[in-house]
């Protein structure tokens, strides 16, 4: 069955574990091959910047010796022991390189674990390896990474979503059945909707962000990529709960998300539609895939009430103030003097402020220099008040709306992203229309609340996502939304993600020769 | 229009230390110019009653106790370092000062 | 616009506080004396091999996350209140940008608009007794930076070729303390600036926040000195003179600063904001960095640190484990020992309370211990180059000393040679006293026959002392001395001598 074992979802691989009906070797190979089969040469998905096949295959070595020697140390593993893993190369890891997408950390290996990294190494989950984003996570589409683009698989002339492209991409190509993203401002959600799979943002402060390179401290929140609601649960049950390397870790139990995921009843549920995140620039497919997920949850016992959200029309206007003023701050660390690149101006005298210069100038691309000057104004003297200052009471002003919404709903629903996946190449040069894209998303991220993109179908072949977002701490209120739906939408289809074109296989060809 | 001009960006991109060619800096200010223009709004959407949100979420008080943990060896600390000597990270001569 | 005149020369002292009434204002940087640092678990520890207590936090790694050493704050809070200050309810931390390589982050965690600590007071006292209070503006936390060495050139920054860097005390806690401007110190600006900066040092270290040695650093101070026209309230520009690393040095500074000022001014020149270099050597100082429009901190909240909210209840627990303030100890022990103010002020200046206090504690009496650590201890500390207080001298060895001058077993020039054998590691006073022989020749037989020697020796001594003038006495006793090798007991010489002549 090797063939068929990437199409499994999560709980099936782990139950096939856990039975002795599949061993986590077989299953690591076959996402290998699957790798090799779809990822590199020219016309490859390129999701994966790095693939570990040694220590994924150690891993999975080891998780089928303590299963195979029984006892209680088999008892004791991890439900999801020995299914791999794909990681988004935002997050360090020991062993494996980490690039952040950018020139500027090439050769880097970094000398400490994420703490999830740390989580996902103690659960004995095989990392296959690092997947591509947006050079430091800014942008949509996967198009800014150093190290080129990462396709979709549902059209490998358009783009996989970003930051996370890459994480959504392998998943959807079952590359990796699990990922992990960050969601700074819909880095997870938004490459979940354009690739037909299932991405969470959870609370901030759900999951520990230490070893996430940081973009905006107050907005980044690393999360689960899978093809189930499911899948994503309980690999956010894994990687959430408290770290005290965090100062922004949330002390809380860890809630059942799965069992939350696995409810199917939605009867008596208020689902608030927000006013704002609908309409105009949303295209017409968006739109149609959206009401058709609104009628199945209203036939389904939900009540469906619209809520309104005002302060959601400087959502986006304070987003690109707040994101690129941290970004500017975090990305300093970068001058070439303890590690990463070293640039060496080619005339003038060599002195470390020169050398600094010419570095960032080397090292990162257009579109990071571009928010690093951005936020630079932005927290400048005489700046402050009107763009940092502001930016930051719209976000009260936000958390208001939602509180207020809140009031006359249990979650929330929306499309993730206006658009199905747009062409390569299509926004690269527009920045404004590039960030467009996020208007749906960002709200959570500046809020610091849950939300899960679910596929909600088809637009012209291409996937549609559709978004429940939950009052903070409440990740489970979104589970359960987000699985009811995602059951009414497979009750007599197949589920999204079974639908995806093949692939051709000739890239593995042109990568192996 | 005309929030940020080339001779702006010129500062930003000293103060970001960027270097950053003439066509670079005068590309940056029309791109950045836009999206200035485009986001400044913000301000108006407020007044000085919102108070401000630097954190999504109400912690406070996260400490930590004044006990030891782990630390680098002095190699694992140096190992990705551009340039080093006698334990230490090797920078060219500094022209500033602070 | 003026001529800056910065060659102007400067002004003698005195002229120059005939013109102009100074205004100070200090930045006291004290390095925390906690086992870990300001936001990482590595240890704060000096004298280290190099980048070898770092964490990735000190590195300023991707990823790495800050955590707040909470004893810090406990420190902060501890000093803001021993310097009369209000603790805000609520403060938080920023980011303060500026990109240099001791740096890691390339900004500085540091507290901007909301300080833990503001608005208080620390009265200093001066040499001749007098009280003068300094506002204080706002305490702070903050991390410290990198070490750099200069390689090639002097070794200093300027003309170096290349720069080594070690972050074993980045991120060290660090407490700013920011007075308001002080006004009406007039002629007595110098001094009040080095009893400032020393009455800090000593609340930092009646605290035990830091271990407050300012040749390691653990002190720090900025000067700052402007003039003001007399009669005139108006500031003048002021400069800052950084890294003042001794409380004589604050002094010179400041006195310094004034002058050249005054120079500048009066020549028709006008000071220029900037940040100014002490040089130890000369006693001058000479022109940093200017503050220039490019100084652009872009300050704004940290966002990966919460808010420290201080309950009363969490205040009023750090306040009751607060010391005594030290000017209230000082006026308890003067009074307790009876000193004269003159004596009780030469131990404070020679920083010597906390010994005396210790001494007197175990046994001694006050003019014993004053007369030791004043005297012996500090002359041998002296010709050693080195603090009294790091010979080592525990208060016991005072007291076995003293014990062994009352029995009449040494003198205190015995006393004096026994302290520095001891400092030499031969043992105990009582064990180098009869290992080498150094008690008092009491015993009749020899100091009998070095008396009599004497006597001969000097007929009209003896004649003297027979006609009744007993002070004559005195002229036999450095004979006999030198006969018994300074081990003699001069009571029992002239006992002997009366004894022998038959007077009384
Ligand atoms: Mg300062
Ligand atoms: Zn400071």
């Amino acid at each position: 069955m090797t063939a068929d074992m990437t199409r499994l979802t999560a709980v099936q691989m782990a139950e096939a574990l856990r039975v002795g009906e599949i061993t986590s070797v077989d299953l690591v190979r076959a996402h290998l091959d699957r790798i090799d089969a779809v990822d590199g040469g020219e016309a490859g998905l390129n999701a994966f910047l790095h693939v570990s096949r040694d220590e994924a295959l150690a891993t999975a070595e080891e998780v089928d010796a303590i299963r195979a020697a029984g006892g209680a140390e088999a008892e004791a593993l991890h439900p999801l022991a020995g299914v791999p893993i794909a990681i988004k190369d935002l997050i360090v890891t020991v062993g494996q390189p980490t690039t952040a997408g950018s020139k500027m950390l090439e050769d880097w290996m970094s000398p400490y674990d994420a703490t999830v990294v740390e989580r996902i190494r103690a659960a004995k989950l095989p990392i296959l390896g690092k997947t591509n984003l947006d050079e430091f996570a800014m942008g949509s589409s996967t198009e800014h990474s150093a190290y080129g683009v990462t396709r979709n698989p549902w059209d490998t002339d358009r783009i996989p979503g970003g930051s996370g492209g890459g994480s959504a991409a392998a998943v959807a190509a079952f590359e990796a059945p699990l990922a992990l993203g960050t969601d700074t401002g819909g880095s997870i959600r938004q490459p979940g909707a354009v690739t037909g799979t299932v991405g969470t943002k959870p609370t901030y402060g759900s999951v520990s962000r230490y070893g996430a390179i940081a973009m905006a401290s107050s907005l980044d929140q690393i999360g689960p990529v899978a093809r189930t609601t499911e899948d994503a649960a309980l690999l956010h049950e894994l990687i959430a709960g408290h770290d005290p390397k965090d100062s922004t870790s949330l002390p809380d139990e860890v809630p059942a998300f799965g069992e939350a995921a696995r409810t199917t009843d939605v009867s008596g549920l208020r689902i608030g539609v927000i006013k704002q995140l609908q309409g105009e620039g949303y295209q017409d497919g968006v739109l149609a895939r959206f009401q058709e997920s609104l009628d199945a949850l209203r036939e389904a016992g939900a009540e469906i009430v619209e809520v309104d959200c005002p302060s959601f029309e400087h959502a986006l206007s304070a987003y690109y103030l707040i994101m690129p003023s941290e970004a500017s701050s975090n990305l300093a660390r970068f001058d070439g003097v303890r590690y990463g690149a070293r640039v060496e101006p080619e005339d003038g005298p060599l002195t470390i402020e020169r050398v600094m210069g010419a570095t960032r100038a080397a090292g990162f691309g257009d579109e990071v220099k571009r928010r690093i000057i951005l936020g630079t104004y932005a927290l400048s003297a005489g700046y402050y008040d009107a763009y940092y200052g502001s930016a930051q009471k719209v976000r009260t002003l936000i958390q208001r709306d939602f509180a207020a919404a809140f009031e006359q709903a249990d979650v929330l629903i929306s499309p993730t992203a206006p658009t199905v996946a747009f062409p390569l190449g299509e926004k690269l040069d527009d920045p404004l229309a590039m960030y467009l894209n996020d208007v749906a998303t960002i709200p959570a991220n500046l809020a610091g609340i849950p939300g899960i993109s679910v596929p909600g179908g088809l637009s012209d072949g291409l996937p549609v996502g559709i978004q429940f977002l939950a009052p903070a701490r409440e990740d489970a209120r979104a589970y359960r939304a987000a699985g009811a739906l995602e059951t009414l939408l497979t009750a007599d289809a197949e589920p999204l993600w079974a639908q995806a074109p093949e692939l051709s296989t000739a890239a593995a060809q042109t990568a192996g020769e | 229009m005309s929030e940020i001009s080339r001779a702006d960006v010129e500062h930003l991109a000293k103060l970001a230390h960027i270097s950053m060619t003439d066509e670079e800096l005068t590309t940056m200010a029309g791109e950045l110019d836009v999206i200035v223009d485009s986001v400044k709004k913000v301000s108006e959407a407020v007044d000085a009653e919102v108070p401000a949100t630097s954190h999504p979420l109400p912690l406070t008080n996260v400490f930590r106790r004044d006990e030891v943990g782990e630390v680098f060896t002095a190699e694992q600390a140096l190992s990705n370092a551009p340039d080093a000597e006698d334990g230490r990270f090797k920078v060219p001569a500094i022209l500033d000062e602070e | 616009m003026t001529e800056t005149l910065p060659d102007a020369a400067p002004l003698s002292f005195q002229d120059a506080l005939e013109q102009f009434d100074p205004v100070l204002g200090f930045e006291v940087h004290v390095e925390l004396n906690t086992a870990t640092k300001m936001f990482s678990a590595a240890p704060n520890a000096f004298g280290d091999e190099p980048n070898t207590n770092v964490s990735p936090v000190c590195l300023g790694l991707p990823g790495a996350l800050p955590v707040v050493n909470e004893k810090a704050v406990e420190s902060a809070i501890r000093l803001g209140l021993a310097l009369n200050c209000s603790i805000a309810e609520s403060c938080r931390f920023a980011r303060k940008q500026y990109f240099y390589p001791d740096t890691p982050k390339n900004w500085q965690t540091s507290q901007y608009d909301e300080p833990i600590a503001h608005d208080g007071h620390l009265d200093v006292e001066l040499d001749d007794g007098e009280i003068f209070r300094v506002e204080i503006e706002r305490a702070h936390m903050e991390e410290d930076a990198g070490k750099l060495t200069h390689q090639g050139g002097s070794g200093r920054i300027q003309g170096a070729d290349s720069s080594l860097v070690d972050y074993n005390r980045a991120g060290v806690p660090l407490i700013e303390i920011v007075t308001k401007p002080i006004v009406g110190a007039g002629s007595r600006a110098p001094e009040i600036a080095r009893a400032y900066v020393s009455a800090v040092r000593d609340v930092v270290k009646a605290l035990d926040i830091s271990d407050a040695r300012m040749e390691r650093g653990n002190v720090r101070c900025d000067a700052n000195v402007s003039l003001m026209p007399k009669g005139s309230s108006t500031f003048g520009t002021r400069s800052e003179t950084k890294n003042v690393n001794s409380m004589r040095a604050v002094e010179h500074a400041v006195t310094f600063e004034i002058r050249r000022h005054a120079g500048v001014l009066t020549a028709g020149g006008s000071i220029v904001q900037e940040t100014r270099h002490w040089n130890e050597d000369t006693r001058t100082t000479s022109s940093g960095r200017p503050k220039s429009d490019a100084d652009d901190y872009r300050y704004f909240p940290e966002p990966d640190l919460v808010p420290i909210v201080s309950s009363p209840e969490w205040i009023e627990e750090l306040r009751s484990t607060l010391p005594e303030p030290p000017a209230e100890r000082r006026r308890r022990l003067r009074e307790a020992w009876g000193y004269s103010d003159a004596e009780f002020r030469d131990v404070v200046a020679a920083g010597l309370l906390d010994e005396i206090e210790e001494t007197v504690a175990s046994g001694a009496s006050p003019a014993t211990a004053r007369k030791w650590w004043m005297g012996e201890i500090s002359r041998l500390a002296n010709a050693r180059d080195v603090e009294p207080t790091a010979l080592g001298v525990q208060s016991a060895t005072i007291i076995e000393l003293s014990g062994l001058i009352d029995e009449g077993r040494i003198n205190d020039k015995i006393a004096r040679q026994v302290l520095e054998f001891h400092l030499d590691g031969e043992g105990s006073p009582a064990e180098i006293v009869s290992a080498r022989g150094l008690e008092v020749v009491s015993d009749d037989g020899a100091l009998t026959a070095a008396v009599e020697k004497a006597m001969a020796e000097n007929p009209d001594v003896v004649e003297k002392v027979a006609g009744g003038k007993l002070k004559a006495i005195g002229a036999l006793i450095g004979p006999v001395m030198k006969e018994t090798r300074g081990q003699a007991d001069a009571g029992k010489v002239r006992e002997i001598v009366m004894e022998k002549l038959g007077v009384s």
